[in-house]
């Protein structure tokens, strides 16, 4: 694999494949810290040894394979432009705080995209695995069993009493951060999310918008995840998020069945009008382009629209942002021209539907 | 009732903590429950940062000189980062800052983890193995306990010979 594969396709090739839930749900992630047991965490430790735990996973491995996750690419941060950062970034395969690091911090990548370790972050170690879909104890079996494989080469620093040891003490124990990324346009519209957030955040959960701040995302997607990683099994953890999500797809699919019979056509014309501007528009600014995306899913979800995938709208999600419009356009673009690109990529998208 | 801390000052509050599906009663002063972290502060967020100033600000900022004497700071033996240092980061060093600041961490993972200071789940499969056995025979037997208390015998002859079974594995690995 190499680094141009990554850039070439806005949609991980995982992400094509159907999830349950997928009409609310679109991954689920886990996320594991993990350190080497010798060496300083990354904001301590000397330039030398950041190389060796670099070094070491090139060697170890760079090309190998573990179960579906194939052929592992390794990138090195220091030889990515800006822009490709940026696409690593908005594609989820590595976090903003990777993307500003240089010298010996890199990603492994496996060829269908669903596990990226990033190498020196604030941890030595993060492990990220994604399915599509409502699957977290799918993807916590996964990623245990891709922990035991990277372990058989590496002494974790661990502790009977504090778990896996970490940078910051918000990580340690479990290192674990599971999460799923949903889309509720309804429970949004009808504001009763705002109302939601602060009894989740009760359970030891975050809601957070994933392309935006607080309980304005735009777009509609958020993301929940577990806060605590300490005292509390994985499996407890996992268990304690599934149950809230489940409750939330509950919550969602009541207040779209609600929408629909209390102001329908209200409804519909806020999905076409979308849909109009996703097929027509000129100019489209990215919050622009969020707000269409999720009406236009709505309307595919409600049996509105018929001619358009939930896989194009998951593309045009990373396609129409800014650093993969620059990546496509192979330039820097003034917002301006990255507004008319972004329009005339969703009307090329859209057309192919038809 | 006095303080389950500090022993001295008469307990004012008290915390129902859940931990590890266990209710845990905490009976503390006002100063104990602030500085050993049982009571949260919703509303500073999640902003560990602050959440540690605070902390180590009442915890450790003990007046200095009052008696003559200056107490030499704790520093990690292998990274050197410093107490103050660590409270200013608000992140370790290395791994074994966890054991230099040890004591001084309960509080810390006490509000960062609603109440929690000690691991339970994933031990390292390889390098902790023998850890990772020994716990699940433990959970294991506290597992036949509860079914041989409700008389469920056929299911206790099963986890009775996973127990069994995993004896003898180490046993072998032993010799
Ligand atoms: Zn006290
Ligand atoms: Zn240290």
């Amino acid at each position: 694999m190499t680094l141009q594969h990554f850039m070439k396709e806005a949609i991980s090739p995982w992400m094509r494949e159907n999830g349950p839930d997928n009409d609310i749900v679109l991954s689920s992630r886990i996320r594991l810290a993990r350190n080497f047991a010798q060496y300083s965490f990354p904001i301590l430790a000397n330039e030398a040894d950041l190389q060796h735990i670099s070094e070491f996973i090139r060697q170890e491995y760079e090309h190998q394979s573990f179960q579906d996750y194939h052929d592992f690419a390794f990138v090195p941060v220091k030889d990515l432009t800006p822009i490709e950062r940026r696409v690593l970034v908005e594609k989820h395969l590595i976090s903003p705080h990777l993307a500003e690091q240089d010298h010996a911090s890199a990603v492994l990548i496996s060829k269908n995209e669903q596990v990226s370790i990033m190498v020196n972050e604030e941890d030595h170690l993060r492990v990220q695995l994604y399915y599509p879909g409502f699957q977290l104890n799918k993807s916590l079996n996964k990623v245990f069993e891709l922990d035991d494989w990277l372990e058989g080469k590496i002494d974790y620093a661990f502790d009977e009493k504090r778990g896996y040891l970490t940078g910051c003490p918000t990580n340690v124990g479990t290192g674990m951060r599971a999460s799923v990324m949903m889309h509720l346009p309804a429970l949004a519209l009808t504001q009763r999310i705002s109302r939601m957030i602060p009894a989740i955040n009760q359970l030891g959960l975050v809601v957070r918008g994933v392309y935006g701040e607080g309980s304005q995302a735009t777009g509609n997607l958020f993301q929940i995840s577990n806060q605590i990683t300490l005292g509390k099994s994985e499996e407890d953890i996992v268990e304690d998020l599934q149950s809230v999500v489940r409750e939330l797809i509950e919550h969602e699919r009541t207040a779209r069945n609600h929408i629909m019979s209390q102001s329908q056509t209200r409804l519909e014309d806020r999905i076409y009008r979308s849909y109009g501007i996703m097929t027509c528009g000129r100019i489209i600014e990215s919050k622009e382009a969020a707000k269409c995306l999720s009406d236009v899913r709505l309307g595919i979800d409600l049996g509105m629209i018929e001619n358009v995938s939930r896989n194009i709208l998951n593309e045009l999600m990373v396609l129409t942002q800014p650093g993969f419009l620059q990546q496509y356009a192979k330039k820097t673009l003034t917002p301006h021209e990255r507004d008319v690109l972004r329009a005339s990529l969703i009307r090329e998208r859209m057309q192919l539907e038809n | 009732m006095e303080c389950q801390e500090c022993h001295q000052r008469p307990a004012t509050l008290h915390f129902t903590q859940v931990i590890n599906g266990e209710k845990t009663e905490v009976y503390v002063c006002e100063v104990c429950a602030k500085e050993e972290g049982y009571m949260s502060y919703p509303e500073e967020g999640f902003s560990l940062h602050h959440l540690l100033s605070g902390l180590f600000d009442s915890a450790f900022e003990s007046p200095k000189g009052t008696l003559g004497q200056q107490k030499k700071e704790l520093q990690c033996p292998k990274c050197e980062m410093t107490l103050s240092e660590f409270r200013r980061a608000g992140k370790f060093g290395c791994p074994a800052c966890y054991e230099t600041f040890a004591d001084n961490l309960d509080p810390i993972f006490r509000r960062v983890h609603s109440g929690n200071t000690k691991h339970y789940g994933k031990i390292p499969a390889r390098a902790f193995g023998d850890m990772r056995v020994k716990k699940q025979v433990d959970a294991y037997k506290e597992e036949l306990q509860r079914l041989i208390k409700n008389e469920a015998f056929e299911e206790a002859a099963t986890v009775r010979d996973k127990i069994k079974e995993l004896e003898e594995e180490t046993r072998g690995e032993d010799t």
